[in-house]
């Protein structure tokens, strides 16, 4: 491993818990302005819509949600590639600036890991060149490139790495292919990765090994990770914490025993309860899928919200506030927190006692 | 870096090289081993292109014609291509004495067809370098920053685009005389006047490509890891852009000369010299088709189709070096 920029600033504890984040959004939010399209379709895309999340040291975080609710946009703009349209970015505790140079010095620390990983290494570049990318961006070319480059890859779990360098993309299998991507990001030592789907392209043997390779490198580096996924059986098996996300916001947040094993939110709920293992009635959301252009008023889910449709808010007392009043959002720290007026007990999002009015 | 696919054993060997080397006595500074990069790389494409033997042999043609063409004056009289100066008899068809014939002046073709090599060759490479090397570098500058430079990047790249734009809707052909006549006369005009007035189908297409590229997610990845724009231009656009720029230059090549011919027929060419294009306007202006003089059409003709292709054996090599997917269905 290099030491060359490990000391500028203090190692960071292994132990994730109680400790100041890496890595946090503050009030993240990214709109994009949809052009003009024939038949409607105007307006301003809210895809990531404030967004709090703190990732501690040594933590993995897994976003959750589903297609299109902006945990793509959130990866991308925590790694300054999406520049946030309000918020900040907080690392080590100072907001990223988007001047080349920090943006430089940065991402030599906080590596991304992209969702396709046959689409994220150039076809022309050997896997030695893709390794050894960041490297020469960063350094130069370095006496010891290739001990590195064959150490990183070694530690991505391509051995013996020297049989890889001269090998294209192309002939690699998909596992292989993300495993360069990992070792393109491990290369530079960071300490916060940021995964985008890691392994929603790979095959359920390849995904295993990637996720073990990801436990792995927090154990051993002391890495602190966040995952997007649309899976929640992946969340389930890498996750400390786990955050869901709805239409550009986080509505739960909490450890993933906590947040997997008794579920707050509604929404959370649905998704769970359509996993093929779980127990109950599958609860289908109904109502029309989300558009980030047209945000509900009120809470975001109340649409389609299975709470709200079959009465139980209304016995609860928070029906008029669900179609009304829009949840706080919610704080990012390690505490268990909802956006529902009908599962939490405060403004803050903290969660009622138990089983939240299942009554 | 990497050993070309399909000898595994190269690689090991040359890691230990560059391990041995810096664990030695003085380890090497980061220029030598860049140094050592470049000239590692430049052996490899050498040795690929040297597997492929369509572009071998465009590759002996080219050189074969433009050893002629610098040596021609060691054989071809001067003197003897002028009218005054005429050897031989008018329309002489092929013989001992003329293997290709003579003109309507009796000047030998073979002579012109060496001695027009030298001004045709030149003004087809020079003009093609003008317009590709500045297509290359608008287009390209226009199709990154109008995807990544974010308001002042598109700003930068709509009006380069415009620029392209209004070239492009100018008749090549006026502009070119207009230029050529505008311009002191000589063969550099030329070069000028045609290489200014063909680069803008290569802006079009190299930022097409570069727009395509830039959306790939490896780019993304460059940039996520820390690589600016040049990094990303260098490293990820122009190897990606390389074929398209390859293939417009060998297209470019034959439209340079034919474009010199041209020009050389509309009188703004340089009259004091031989071109393969001059040889052709002044066979056509002889009436040599209708007359059925065929050695004084078919010689220039031919050398344009012979240079063409030969470039596009070798542009086609190179593309296949250049793009391992090609090189491997080999």
């Amino acid at each position: 491993m290099s030491t060359t920029e490990t000391d500028s600033h203090e190692t960071p504890p292994t132990s994730g818990e109680g400790t100041a984040p890496v890595l946090s959004a503050r009030g993240v939010e990214v709109a994009f302005a949809a052009g003009f399209a024939p038949g409607g379709g105007r307006g301003t895309a809210r895809a990531v819509d404030g967004v709090n999340l703190d990732i501690a040291a040594g933590e993995i975080v897994a976003l959750v949600g589903e297609s299109g609710c902006g945990k793509t946009t959130l990866a991308r703009a925590l790694l300054g590639l999406e520049p946030t349209t309000g918020g900040d970015v907080v690392f080590e505790g100072v907001p990223l600036r988007y001047g080349s140079r920090d943006m430089r010095r940065y991402r030599r620390r906080v590596q991304l890991v992209q969702q396709d990983p046959t689409g994220s290494l150039n076809p022309r570049r050997t896997v030695y060149e893709s390794v050894a990318e960041g490297l020469r961006i960063h350094e130069g070319t370095t006496a010891d490139e290739s001990d590195r480059v064959g150490a990183a890859l070694a530690k991505a779990g391509l051995r013996p790495p020297e049989r890889f360098f001269p090998r294209y993309p192309h002939e690699l299998s998909g596992g292989q292919r993300q495993r360069v991507v990992i070792a393109g990001a491990l290369v530079l030592d960071p300490e916060v990765l940021v995964a985008d789907e890691p392994v929603a392209s790979l095959d359920a043997s390849v995904r295993g090994e990637i996720l073990r390779l990801l436990l792995d490198l927090r154990a051993d580096l002391g890495l602190s990770a966040l995952v997007a996924t649309h899976d929640l059986g992946l969340a389930w098996n890498i996750a400390d914490r786990v955050a869901v996300m709805y239409l550009g916001r986080v509505v739960e947040l909490g450890t993933v025993e906590e947040v997997l094993a008794a579920p707050a939110h509604p929404y959370t709920r649905a998704l769970l309860s359509v996993l093929p293992d779980a127990e109950g009635e599958p609860v289908v959301l109904s109502g029309e899928p989300p558009d980030p252009k047209r945000v509900p008023r009120g809470c975001r889910f109340h649409p389609r919200c299975p709470v709200l449709a079959s009465g139980e808010a209304e016995r609860a007392g928070v029906a008029d506030r669900c179609r009304t009043v829009d949840p706080a959002i919610l704080e990012g720290g390690a505490e268990r927190r909802v956006a529902c007026h009908w599962s939490a007990s405060d403004t803050a999002g903290r969660v009622r006692g138990r089983e939240p009015g299942t009554g | 870096m990497s050993a070309p696919a399909g000898t595994p054993g190269t690689p090991q060997t040359s890691g230990t090289d560059r391990t041995g080397g810096a664990g030695g006595a003085a380890p090497p500074t980061p220029r030598a081993l860049a140094r050592r990069r470049r000239r590692e790389a430049l052996r490899r494409f050498a040795r690929e292109y040297a597997r492929n033997r369509a572009g071998l042999i465009g590759l002996a043609a080219l050189l074969a014609i433009g050893a002629l063409a610098l040596t021609a004056p060691l054989f071809v009289d001067q003197a003897e291509l002028t009218i005054t100066g005429a050897p031989g008899a008018a329309y002489q068809p092929p013989s001992a004495e003329y293997p290709l014939g003579t003109d309507n002046f009796g000047r030998s073709i073979l002579d012109l067809v060496v001695w027009g090599s030298r001004v045709s060759l030149t003004v087809g490479f020079l003009a093609t370098a003008v317009s590709v090397v500045l297509g290359t570098l608008v287009g390209m500058t226009a199709g990154h920053f109008g995807a990544s430079g974010g308001t002042a990047g598109r700003i930068v790249s709509s009006v380069l685009m415009r620029v392209t734009d209004w070239f492009l809707v100018l008749p090549t052909l006026v502009l070119a005389v207009a230029l050529a006549a505008v311009l002191p006369r000589g063969t550099g005009t030329i070069i000028i006047a045609i290489g200014l007035t063909v680069w803008p189908a290569t802006a079009r297409l190299v930022r097409a490509q570069t727009l395509a590229v830039e959306a790939r997610p490896y780019v993304e990845r460059a940039r996520a890891l820390g690589g600016g724009h040049a990094h990303v231009m260098a490293w990820h656009v122009l190897p990606n852009v390389m074929p398209v720029v390859l293939a417009q230059t060998t297209l470019l090549v034959a439209t340079s000369i034919i474009a010199e011919s041209t020009l050389a027929f509309l009188g703004v060419g340089d009259p004091t010299t031989v071109s393969w294009g001059g040889v052709l306007e002044a066979a056509r202006n002889a009436g040599a088709i209708s007359s059925g003089i065929w050695w004084y059409m078919v010689p220039p003709g031919l050398a344009i189709a012979l240079v063409a292709l030969s470039f596009t054996l070798c542009g086609r090599a190179l593309e296949s070096v250049i793009n391992p997917r090609l090189r491997e269905q080999r």
